[in-house]
């Protein structure tokens, strides 16, 4: 595009702001309306021909088993810590016994999902989010268009289908790591009773609860896979990205933090609704 | 340096009837097609030629449906890609095969499976099939013996044919090159345009080159669309670019054509005198 032939602004002076405004306004209903049918497309690739099992392996492998040692880590000190705590905190109305259902009601419900989501966007969304945006500026996902592939069924839906899968079995690894974790600090550090511990936990921990961590787990993998992706897949259109690798690399940060925050958010609304 | 003197009438298999298109936010819009209208002749060569940024990428995009104009209509063989939607404009693109400037192949595949994706994707041949298909189109772009390796181990040139060879794996009608010959040395170059008069000879298929080589790639051309400042202006003849009176399409010549826009200059300043 050359700078030569180019159309100026013709709005007056002080009619600029909410100009500028509405630009805004505008670009962000596109950016959301864009982001839904890409959500929409990539649900409905599940159900299109040919599914590609193959990269739904691969994607498992990267997504799920890739992570287990990240998760494990983390769950154990979540769990650790949660029992130093809890024992510390209950240690004072002479509540210890309370320790196993304190830490494992905390994992189940709250813990375990998020920490298991942001995990796994620290680790494969960040990827995720990278390999696609560079596919997008190296043309590689025009080719497929124009080979009149769908690159929704083709490069998202198996991503998609692998974080559904993997993330709700992570987030049970970390809750059963964090438990163990909690077991480590209260019973064998600080000494409440093995069985106290476990009685506790398992008076307290209602399917209800469970449900709960299953439902935000799923959620959470929606909504991590469908930010990464989707920024990446849209590297070129995001206002301010720039051009790129530095575009790539920008929005990556941007899907992250972004993908972490809607984490949160809506971890708070899943509570309040379901709880 | 037209190869055929019926290309006037030749069926236009692509039509575009007043393109715009334009980038950029509201405030400053860069207009890089505007209310363009020409047509590309079925079975034949044309080269879309013009500066940087002067929109020749983007004319391949419309084309393809990968971007939509601002107004007006873009008919290939009567229809109208820019009403067509998913399934309607995927089948549309079933017609066409495409040579991207970086070849846009999968990094994570190898030049096999890079070739055989659109038979694995579009047909439903068995493996055994499509590998047959698959060696001979390697064999036929010497690519023999590289069909293990992934595109990070080979070279510009073998990247470019790897992409010729996905592109026709399917026989499309159309074929588009976009800077074919980009980042080639003169021997590599020389090699991609002997490839592409060879398969165009064999499948007959519509070529549309998008290229800063010139004058190499005029040699190949039917028809020349000169881009210029969101105009377009169509030659069938390079006497034609080369006598034209407009001033930018002098300059042009001059910078792109060298000797052979002198050559011809001085012939016609001889005969005037």
């Amino acid at each position: 595009m050359t700078d030569s032939y180019s159309t100026q602004d013709d709005t007056p002076p002080l009619l600029r702001p909410f100009a500028r405004l509405g630009d805004i306004v505008l670009y962000l209903l596109t950016d959301l309306g864009r982001m839904g049918i890409f959500l929409f497309s990539a649900l409905i690739g599940a159900f299109r021909q040919p599914f590609r099992f193959g990269e739904l392996v691969k994607q498992l492998r990267f997504i799920g088993a890739g992570s287990i040692s990240v998760i494990f880590f983390t769950a154990l000190s979540s769990g650790m810590v949660l029992g130093l705590q809890g024992y510390y905190s209950l240690h004072k109305f002479g509540a210890e016994g309370m320790l196993g259902s304190a830490v494992s009601l905390t994992l189940i419900m709250e813990l375990g999902p998020i920490l298991t989501a942001l995990m796994v966007t620290g680790r494969a969304g960040s990827a995720m989010c990278a390999e696609i945006g560079i596919m997008r500026i190296s043309e590689q996902i025009d080719a497929l268009e124009c080979m009149a592939v769908d690159p929704f069924r083709y490069l998202i839906t198996p991503k998609l289908l692998a974080a559904l899968i993997s993330v709700p079995l992570l987030t049970a690894i970390f809750d059963v790591v964090g438990i163990f974790g909690g077991y480590l600090a209260g019973v064998l550090l600080m000494g409440v009773s093995s069985g106290s511990y476990f009685n506790g936990m398992m008076q307290s921990v209602t399917n209800h609860d469970i449900r709960l961590g299953v439902i935000k787990s799923f959620v959470f993998a929606l909504l991590l896979v469908w930010i990464c992706s989707g920024r990446g897949y849209f590297v070129q259109r995001i206002r301010g990205a720039g051009f790129g690798a530095e575009s790539v690399s920008k929005v990556t940060t941007q899907a992250v933090v972004l993908s972490s925050i809607s984490v949160l958010i809506f971890d708070y609304l899943l509570t309040a609704i379901l709880l | 340096m037209t190869r055929s003197s019926d290309v006037n009438t030749s069926e236009p298999v692509i039509r575009f009837r007043e393109v715009t298109k334009s980038f950029g936010e509201r405030r400053r819009r860069h207009v890089v097609l505007n209310g363009v209208s020409f047509s590309i002749p079925r079975g034949r060569t044309t080269v879309i030629a013009g500066g940087s940024g002067q929109g020749k990428s983007v004319t391949l995009k419309l084309i393809l449906g990968l971007m939509r104009p601002d107004s007006g209509h873009i008919y290939v063989d009567g229809q109208d890609v820019t009403t067509l939607r998913g399934a309607q404009l995927r089948s549309l693109r079933t017609r066409f095969g495409v040579l991207f400037q970086g070849a846009a192949l999968f990094d994570s595949l190898t030049v096999f499976e890079n070739v055989a994706l659109p038979l694995r994707e579009r047909t439903k041949l068995s493996e055994q099939e499509i590998r047959e298909k698959v060696m001979a189109t390697l064999r036929q772009l010497e690519l023999e013996g590289h069909e293990e390796k992934f595109p990070a181990q080979l070279s510009g040139g073998m990247k470019k044919r790897v992409g010729l060879a996905r592109a026709l794996q399917l026989e499309p009608e159309i074929v588009l090159f976009d800077e074919p010959t980009t980042g080639l040395d003169p021997l590599m170059t020389q090699e991609i345009y002997d490839l592409f008069s060879r398969t165009q000879q064999r499948l007959g298929y519509t070529a549309v080159i998008v290229s800063h080589d010139i004058p190499k790639v005029f040699d190949l051309a039917d028809r020349i669309i000169l881009l210029n400042r969101g105009e377009v202006d169509v030659f069938d003849d390079i006497e034609e670019i080369v006598h034209s009176t407009k001033p930018y399409i002098r300059e042009f010549a001059e910078m792109t054509m060298g000797d052979m826009f002198a050559d011809n200059s001085g012939k016609k300043g001889c005969s005037d005198e």
